[in-house]
């Protein structure tokens, strides 16, 4: 391969490392602990879904619950045991999320399933296999990212025509403390290697950097060694970086390897590259090559107050008592205590991950995660809780340190006051988290924490804001149906009233022809006006359903169009251009009025399918008298009473029962009118 | 288990932490102060370690009392050494010989008025030991221009004495003051040169003895003023230090000394009009303003392209009012005027962040003054 020029990123710290307390000793593995809980959502995506059940048996490897969704993983059973419960427990999480655990009883067997004891999983030509039985083995194995993130390898991989160059494996381990990944590299060099020729065969990727930190010697020249052993170093390379935090940052490694920068918005594969943990390699090869799904990980266990810290290869789900006891955990007393003896020991602090991004537990029950890379117990001496945060200085010594060059104190400033327009301009949203600016920050503000409430806080302002969206939508909708109600019970009114019109018309044209007919006894031309009337008359009805079917259809078709937008505006991840169906619905809606409209003057000029009508109308005006001369008697009654006892609203009474009886009256004159028009 | 009966520590990441405090931080500026105070010293006698002492004790028992006032811990925040660190820094630029209550009054005012009501230590728009200066130099302009003490040679080799310092700062009699002071204080060089270059030529002007005195150290020969240069190489010394320390970035000193340096050529051409770039580099308050005093983190500008900026404005403004101004020296309106820049420079020039292809600036765009817009013309439609 071509040497590799070297780039860096901006900023960035030089913490103490760490690590060589973890990596005197081979990587150890515990003894069986007798319950595991296991999460079924240990990674980023949909939980898996339990397919077992209480009571149920089953072997190590065997499948405990299945994806649900694409990104998803599978999880199993990490050793062979019973079911004892399926419940909601606190998961290892910095904001002490709860979670669907199984709870695994152990038999202490540890037996493998077994289709993988016998090997009859185990395949030798993988590199000839086809990409897609692959990826669904991947899957099945339920193999998720182990630098952290846990995002669903087998997803990941599925990039066959993204075009992508290169295939970038994270070495780089760049917290403090943390040596999982140095000893497996160093002891479990091969595994890797042939785990990143299944990536490169899944990826096609033209070649493989593996971006190492020059703080491991060993690892380094473990990896070149296997290299050389198997004469991979064609397309895989080796590539020492200059040991600096964070450099093992997915977007930080892609920068100093390539040069190129991941956008923003955008993943890794956007450029041509892919990014995979060391860790992730190697289950990986495990996976495919003996069947073997993802029921354990290494894991370092380090820190003052371990009496022996290394690094432990650790049962999926294994609680973190466990690890603590096995590596011998003490407990400090504070200053305070010491100076009265006291008996009670000081609370201790047990971080999940490394110092600058691991988040401290809330108990030792919780159990070890696919993405957990170390248990931390520090000193007090050794990491000292902050103290009182100082006012800031503007010193700028954050900004100097952030590796995406953000201004970490204009984003505090701004987070302190709630000014999150101007967070989010500042570009907020391309913090990661790393905590290089509250490591230098000279007033030990915990500017992080400030980044994370402001996120937070901005992710709640668009949720509201997009709840807000959608229930205008539902009530513009809304009031759109009222209107349209109102047009189509406004043009039934006016046809009502041109028929009753024409009724009239009709009754004295009637009267008047019989007049006519009496007056001449011959029957002239009649005949011939009549049948150019019933002419007139059948053309005209043919028309009026034309319209209404016409009506009827643009009706819907409003409906459907308004349906569409609101479905789209309520799915985020629809690229439908919405501007395009909101003019539809304007065409539409404006083609529904005009229709409306003609059809109620069509109805208006048609004679009206009388006796429908008049039944209906009648119906409709007995109805109203009778509700009329209801109220009339109520208010009767009310009038009388207030005579009987003298009140002073006596007159406004009297007046609204006058009032009363005009309008009964007037729907009386109706009625009569009506049935005359009927007759 | 044992573990779980005391419970869980719960603290947020990074648990880690580089040690740096912001007390050690003005301690380490204060430090490097001490190359310029000795030279002061050396050349001009007791009076500005006088005035340091002075300054000091005036500055933490206002910003004690203050503190007391506004409900603070006065231990914890007096603590931070952010007020010795101002009274230092006036201390020195305050001239030697200055009555004492005029330092009194730039350090109280500076405390009180130009920190603590804006909101204490990070929140005040202006570098406080400015404001105190500028208030001191614009209310006592006689006190401020005809105290600077003159160097040892121009007074027979030696300094005011200690007692007689003593005598001229806290004398109540004028008489005394006077008489001692005009015998030790005079012009300083920035000042004499001007004044002096309407109706001399340079050569006539480096005749002058504040230039040249050749018999303890002056020379006809270099551009420099007697013993000012060395001040200012001592500063220059301690700032260097600071910037090895990494207290702050190189963009402000260096884009100020390349901004003034640049003014002197351009403008400075011809030494018989204008005072010669190397008086403006090496004479006056430059470095103590480039290195101690402009790069005041509070008050500057942040992003690195405004931090040059920024340098850049207050060696113009400097070179500006040095020239064509009334006043002698120009680093504290220089970098007041700058202070009210600061802001809006931040504001236009952030750094592009990773994975952006150009850089945000200027404000966020307001989408609620727009609604706002649109309703008012809603309803003027309506």
């Amino acid at each position: 391969m071509q040497p590799i020029s070297l780039h860096t990123f901006e900023g960035g710290i030089h913490p103490p490392e760490n690590k060589h307390q973890s990596t005197q000793t081979p990587i150890a593995s515990l003894p069986i602990p007798p319950q595991l809980i296991v999460p079924v959502g240990q990674h980023i995506g949909a939980p898996a879904e339990v397919i077992i059940k209480v009571g149920d048996k089953v072997a190590k490897g065997q499948l405990i619950a299945k994806p649900k969704g694409f990104i998803s993983a599978a999880v199993h059973a990490p050793t062979s045991g019973t079911i004892t419960a399926i419940e909601l427990r606190e998961l290892p999480h910095s904001s002490r999320l709860e979670g669907l655990c199984v709870i695994i009883d152990s038999d202490g067997e540890d037996r493998w399933l077994d289709e993988i004891a016998n090997g009859s999983h185990n395949i030798e030509n993988y590199l000839e296999t086809e990409n897609t039985w692959l990826i669904q083995r991947i899957r099945d194995c339920g193999i998720t990212g182990l630098g952290g993130a846990g995002f669903p390898t087998s997803v990941k991989m599925s990039v066959e025509n993204r075009g992508i160059e290169t295939l970038v494996i994270n070495a780089a381990e760049c917290e403090p403390y943390i040596t999982a990944d140095d000893s497996l590299m160093r002891e479990r060099a091969l595994d890797v290697i042939y785990g990143i020729q299944i990536m490169l065969k899944l990826t096609a990727a033209k070649d493989c950097l593996i971006g190492i930190e020059d703080n491991k010697p060993e690892a380094i020249s473990a990896l070149k060694a296997a290299l050389k052993s198997i004469h991979a170093e064609q397309r895989i390379a080796v590539v020492t970086i200059p040991t600096k935090y964070p450099s093992g940052g997915e977007r930080q490694l892609i920068k100093i390897l390539t040069g190129k920068e991941v956008p923003s918005d955008g993943i890794p594969a956007d450029i041509g590259i892919v990014c995979q943990n060391v860790g992730t390699c190697a289950a990986v090869y495990q996976a495919i090559a003996f069947g073997k799904p993802l029921v354990s990980r290494i894991t370092t266990i380090t820190g003052e107050s371990i009496n022996n810290p290394q690094n432990v290869e650790v049962l999926i789900g294994t609680p973190i008592k466990h690890l603590l006891e096995f590596a011998g955990f003490k407990q400090e007393k504070s200053l305070f205590q010491k100076l009265i003896n006291s008996k009670v020991p000081a609370k201790p602090r047990i971080i999940m991950g490394g110092p600058m991004m691991g988040f401290t537990l809330s108990s030792d029950e919780l159990p070890i995660l696919k993405s957990s890379n170390c248990i931390l117990a520090p000193s007090q001496k050794e990491l000292p809780a902050n103290d009182v945060a100082s006012a800031c200085i503007r010193c700028g010594l954050c900004t100097e340190a952030c590796p995406v060059e953000l201004l970490p104190q204009q984003l505090y400033w701004f987070s302190k006051a709630g000014e999150f327009d101007k967070a989010e301009q500042h570009n907020i949203a391309d913090c990661i988290e790393c905590g290089a600016c509250s490591y230098v920050c000279p007033s030990q503000i915990p500017l992080v924490q400030y980044y994370r409430y402001a996120k937070g806080e901005i992710k709640e302002e668009r949720v509201a804001q997009e709840k807000s969206n959608r229930s205008k939508i539902r009530y513009e909708a809304r009031q759109d149906r009222l209107d349209r109600e109102a047009a189509e019970k406004e043009a039934k009114r006016q046809a009502r009233a041109a028929a009753a019109e024409k009724a009239q018309a009709a009754k004295k044209a009637q009267a008047a022809k019989a007049a006519l007919a009496e007056a001449s006894s011959s029957v002239i031309d009649s005949s011939k006006v009549d049948g150019t009337a019933v002419e007139v008359k059948q053309a005209e009805p043919v028309n009026l359903e034309d319209l209404q079917q016409k009506l009827d259809a643009a009706q819907a078709g409003l409906k459907k169009s308004m349906d569409k937008i609101a479905e789209i505006k309520a799915d985020e991840s629809s690229t439908q251009d919405l501007a395009v169906f909101e003019k539809a619905v304007a065409n539409r809606r404006d083609k529904v009025k005009a229709l409306a409209l003609q059809l109620a003057e069509a109805k208006k000029s048609a004679p009206p399918a009388q006796q429908d009508m008049s039944a209906d109308g009648r119906a409709s005006l007995e109805k109203k008298i009778r509700a009329q001369q209801d109220r009339l008697a109520k208010t009767q009654e009310r009038v009388d009473l207030a005579k009987e006892q003298g009140l002073e609203s006596l007159p406004a009474l009297q007046k609204g029962l006058d009032k009363q009886m005009q309008k009964l009256k007037e729907l009386k004159d109706e009625l009569a009118q009506f049935e005359q028009a009927a007759l | 288990m044992a573990i779980n009966s005391a419970g869980f520590v719960n603290i947020t990441s990074p648990h880690a932490h580089g040690g740096n405090t912001t007390s050690r931080i003005m301690m380490t500026v204060i430090l490097a102060t001490i190359p310029g105070v000795a030279a002061l010293t050396y050349f001009f006698g007791w009076g500005t370690l006088i005035n340091i002492v002075l300054a000091s004790v005036t500055a933490l028992s206002c910003e004690a009392l203050i503190l007391k006032m506004r409900k603070r811990p006065v231990g914890f925040i007096l603590k931070d050494n952010s007020a010795l660190l101002t009274a230092v820094l006036l201390g020195i630029a305050l001239p030697p010989l200055a009555p004492w209550w005029v330092t009194v009054v730039a350090v109280s005012f500076s405390m009180v008025f130009a920190k603590h009501l804006y909101g204490g230590l990070g929140n005040n728009p202006f570098n406080p030991a400015m404001v105190g200066y500028a208030l001191v130099l614009i209310s006592f302009p006689v006190q401020m221009t005809t105290t600077w003490a003159v160097p040892f040679f121009l007074s027979d080799g030696q300094t005011i004495s200690f007692s007689d310092s003593l005598n001229v700062i806290f004398s109540n009699s004028a008489a005394v003051a006077t008489t001692l002071s005009d015998a030790y204080s005079g012009a300083t060089p920035l000042d004499t040169y001007k004044h002096l270059a309407s109706n001399q030529t340079a050569l006539e002007i480096m005749q002058q003895p504040l230039f040249a005195n050749d018999t303890q150290g002056g020379s006809a020969s270099n551009w420099f003023a007697g013993g000012w240069e060395f001040v200012n190489i001592a500063f220059l010394i301690g700032g260097l230090a600071l910037l090895a320390l990494r207290i702050f970035t190189w963009h402000i000193p260096l884009s100020l000394l390349a901004a003034l340096g640049t003014c002197s050529l351009v403008f400075g051409w011809d030494a018989d009009m204008y005072v010669p770039w190397s008086l403006h580099i090496f004479t006056g308050a430059t470095m103590m303003g480039a290195f101690f005093i402009a790069t005041d983190p509070v008050s500057a500008s942040t992003t690195p392209l405004g931090k040059i900026i920024y340098g850049a404005g207050i060696g113009i403004l400097i070179f500006v009012i040095r020239t064509w101004g009334a006043y002698p020296d120009a680093v504290a309106f220089a970098v007041l005027l700058m202070n009210f820049a600061a802001p809006f420079i931040d504001t236009y020039t952030q750094p592009r962040t990773y994975g952006h292809v150009k850089a945000k600036r200027g404000m966020p765009a307001k989408p609620d003054a727009n609604k706002d817009a649109d309703k008012n013309v809603d309803h003027k439609e309506g």
